[in-house]
């Protein structure tokens, strides 16, 4: 897989913090580079994506592992 | 316990001067990362109501706005203007109704009361499936620069002043400044 700029482990969170604080570190990265997201709100399947699309940026790879999300995300 | 004084509790202060508006700033100055903050995707959000289960949603949804990188307000208005008190405050108005006012807390208020009972159990729910409480969401839309606007004329009724307020929000409004924010944002909602 491609590399990551960033992981965020939000395991344990629930929404909207999963969402906000995916915001927060992908404001740390630079255009172009993966953030990573790791999740345990089932939620976050939904929410991230959405996310992801609204604002422009890319979901590269979703992955669903029953009670554990993760999620790589390129910034736009 | 209004959730302000809970938080200090924990330790947490509000941001002081003019730092949600800096914050908002910042959000907008993002703009080349590819998130859209044009003046259209504003997001209002009148709250209305102080209780429990209705100041959660007023948090999340703002902070998601943010999250969205939308130029999000959060007009305190009525019972919703006691998220923005000063715990230590009381409510003192200028006759018996206005100070009868102070006797309450936005918790006491909620529908789901019970005698207090009511926003204990949401309380005791929310933590076992670590939901953030609303302190901690106020404290993040805070660091994101969702702007926390006081309505000048529930300040008024309820005898509160600017000082009385909590630090890092924005000047007090009024309905016409309220509405054009609302014409401006793509989603309005009322809470």
């Amino acid at each position: 897989m491609s590399d990551v700029a960033k992981t965020l482990d939000a395991s344990g969170l629930a929404c909207p913090m999963p969402v906000v604080r995916t915001r927060q570190a992908i404001d740390q990265i630079e255009s172009g580079q993966i953030l990573e997201v790791i999740s345990t709100d089932r939620g976050s399947l939904q929410d991230i994506p959405a996310w992801a699309e609204s604002t422009g940026n890319e979901l590269v790879e979703k992955e669903d592992a029953g009670d554990r999300f993760t999620f790589r995300i390129r910034k736009a | 316990m209004t959730p302000l004084a809970r938080l200090r509790e924990r330790g947490w202060e509000p941001p002081s001067g003019d730092v949600g508006r800096t914050a908002a700033r910042e959000v907008r100055e993002m703009s080349e990362s590819g998130v859209s903050t044009k003046p259209e995707d504003g997001m209002v959000i009148v709250c209305w109501s102080g209780e429990i289960d209705k100041v959660w949603p007023q948090m999340i949804l703002g902070t998601t706005g943010a999250a969205y990188g939308m130029d999000v307000t959060l007009f305190c208005t009525f019972w919703g203007l006691f998220t923005l008190k000063r715990p230590e405050v009381g409510i003192t108005g200028d006759n018996w109704m206005t100070k009868m006012l102070g006797a309450f807390n936005n918790e006491r208020l909620s529908h789901l009361n019970f005698g207090g009972a009511g926003p204990k159990m949401m309380r005791s729910i929310a933590d076992r499936h670590k939901v953030a409480p609303p302190e901690e969401l106020l404290a993040t839309a805070m660091e994101l620069g969702v702007r926390l606007a006081p309505c000048q004329m529930t300040m008024d009724l309820m005898g509160l002043k600017r000082e009385d307020l909590i630090d890092g929000i924005e000047e007090p409004l009024g309905a016409a400044a309220a509405v054009s924010r609302m014409q401006n944002a793509k989603i309005n909602l009322f809470i």
